[in-house]
C-alpha cells in the first residue's frame, strides 16, 4: 500500500531518482501544454486564453479522484500524505504577492523552469529573480517571522473547512471545473489573442 | 490535423490541454502515490539560495533564522527530494520542446514593449514570486496544485489568493502583455 517511500516500501535513496521521474513527467506535461510561453499563461488573466484554467484544474480533479479511488481500493493511505500546513495571513498574504509576480513575470516558478529549458531568456530571468526572492525573503524574515507563523491551523481539508463530506466536494470540484470549461470559450471568443 | 500529436513542422501546435491535463493529474498520483507527496518548484531555487549562502557567508547562514533551517536540515540544502525533481522539470521541459521544435533562444515579449522591459519585469515577477511563496510556503506547484490533489485548505487558499491577486493587478500591467 501506497505511499511506498513513507512506508519503507521502497528504500529511502530510490526518493531521489523518483523525484527526478516525477519532475520529467511534469517538466514534459507544462511544456507541452503551452505553459513554456508566458503569452499563454497570462492569457488567463486578460480573458484571451484559458489553457492554464483546463490543465490546471483537469489536473487537480483528476488527482483528487485518482487518490479517493486508490484510497478506496486500500493502494494508498491518504493519512500519510503531505499535506501542507494552513496559515491563513501566510497564505492569503504571500498568494496576492505571487499574483502579482504572476502579471509582472509572466510566469510561476515551475513554468519558468520548462520554458528556461526551451530557451525562453524572459524565463530564465525570472529564474535569476526567483533566487534574488529567496535571499530576500531570508534577510526580511526577522522582521516578518510572526506574520508568517501566526495562526497555525495544521493540515487541515477543504471539505472540512466547507462542513462537506470528502466525496462530495470532490464531485463539486468536478462539477465547478466542467462548468468552467463549457464557459470560458465565451470569454476567448470576445477576447483577440495578441500575436507575436 | 490529428489531436495530440507532436508535428515538428508545426512547432506553435502546443499538445490538448484536457488531455495534459490528465497527464498532469497522473503525474501527481504517482507523487503521492511513490513520495508521499505532491510535486513544488519555489522550494528548490529557496534551498539553493540557502546552500549558496552557507558557502558564501557560513556565519551568516548559521545567524539566519530562515536559512539556517534548510542548511541544517537532515540533508542539508542540496541533497533534496524537490531540487532533484526540479532538475527533472528541466529535463522534462527541454525533450517536449525538442521534441515539437521549440528549441529556440529569444526573449518572448509583446511588440509594444521593448525586450529590455520584459526581461526587468520577468526579474521582478521573479523577486515578487519566490517571495510570496516562502510566505505561504509553496507556490503554483507545491501549494496550489499538490494541495488540490490532497484537498489541504491552504492550498486552496493559496490558489484562489494566487489567481485573485493576478486578476486585481492585471489591469495595471496590461501593458506589458497586450
Amino acid at each position: 500500500m501506497g505511499p511506498l517511500v513513507p512506508q519503507g516500501i521502497i528504500s529511502p535513496e530510490w526518493d531521489f531518482i523518483i523525484a527526478l521521474v516525477i519532475g520529467i513527467g511534469f517538466g514534459f506535461v507544462l511544456e507541452g501544454a503551452g505553459f513554456s510561453s508566458s503569452r499563454n499563461l497570462v492569457g488567463l488573466f486578460y480573458g484571451y486564453d484559458f489553457v492554464v484554467l483546463r490543465v490546471f484544474l483537469t489536473g487537480g480533479a483528476t488527482a483528487a479522484v485518482g487518490i479517493l479511488l486508490m484510497d478506496y481500493f486500500g493502494w494508498i493511505d491518504i493519512g500519510q500524505l503531505y499535506v501542507q500546513p494552513t496559515y491563513w495571513g501566510a497564505a492569503i498574504v504571500g498568494g496576492l504577492i505571487m499574483g502579482l509576480g504572476f502579471v509582472t513575470g509572466g510566469f510561476c516558478p515551475g513554468t519558468s523552469f520548462a520554458a528556461a529549458s526551451i530557451g525562453k531568456m524572459d524565463a530564465l530571468m525570472f529564474v535569476v529573480g526567483t533566487f534574488l526572492g529567496a535571499f530576500l525573503f531570508g534577510e526580511t524574515y526577522p522582521l516578518i517571522q510572526n506574520f508568517v507563523n501566526s495562526g497555525n491551523e495544521g493540515g487541515i481539508k477543504i471539505y472540512d473547512s466547507l462542513g462537506m463530506s470528502r466525496g462530495s466536494f470532490t464531485f463539486l470540484l468536478i462539477i465547478v471545473s466542467v462548468g468552467l470549461f463549457y464557459f470560458v470559450p465565451v470569454i476567448e471568443k470576445k477576447v483577440r489573442k495578441p500575436e507575436y | 490535423m490529428e489531436q495530440g500529436v507532436i508535428r515538428k513542422t508545426d512547432p506553435k501546435k502546443y499538445l490538448n490541454p484536457y488531455l495534459m491535463g490528465v497527464l498532469l493529474g497522473f503525474v501527481l498520483i504517482a507523487a503521492f502515490y511513490f513520495s508521499g507527496r505532491g510535486p513544488g518548484a519555489s522550494g528548490a531555487p529557496k534551498r539553493v539560495t540557502a546552500g549558496v549562502v552557507a558557502v558564501v557567508a557560513p556565519q551568516h547562514a548559521d545567524h539566519s533564522a530562515y536559512f539556517s533551517k534548510y542548511v541544517h536540515s537532515e540533508n542539508g540544502p542540496w541533497k533534496s527530494w524537490l531540487n532533484f525533481e526540479v532538475l527533472g522539470v528541466i529535463i522534462g521541459g527541454f525533450i517536449s520542446g525538442a521534441l515539437a521544435g521549440r528549441l529556440k533562444i529569444k526573449v518572448e515579449h509583446s511588440p509594444k514593449i521593448t525586450s529590455r522591459k520584459r526581461l526587468f519585469w520577468a526579474l521582478i515577477g521573479g523577486i515578487l514570486f519566490e517571495y510570496g511563496a516562502s510566505m505561504a510556503r509553496g507556490c503554483t506547484s507545491g501549494a496550489a496544485l499538490s494541495g488540490i490533489a490532497v484537498w489541504a485548505t491552504g492550498g486552496y487558499v493559496t490558489m484562489l489568493a494566487i489567481f485573485g491577486g493576478a486578476y486585481l493587478f492585471a489591469y495595471f500591467f496590461r501593458k506589458l502583455w497586450i
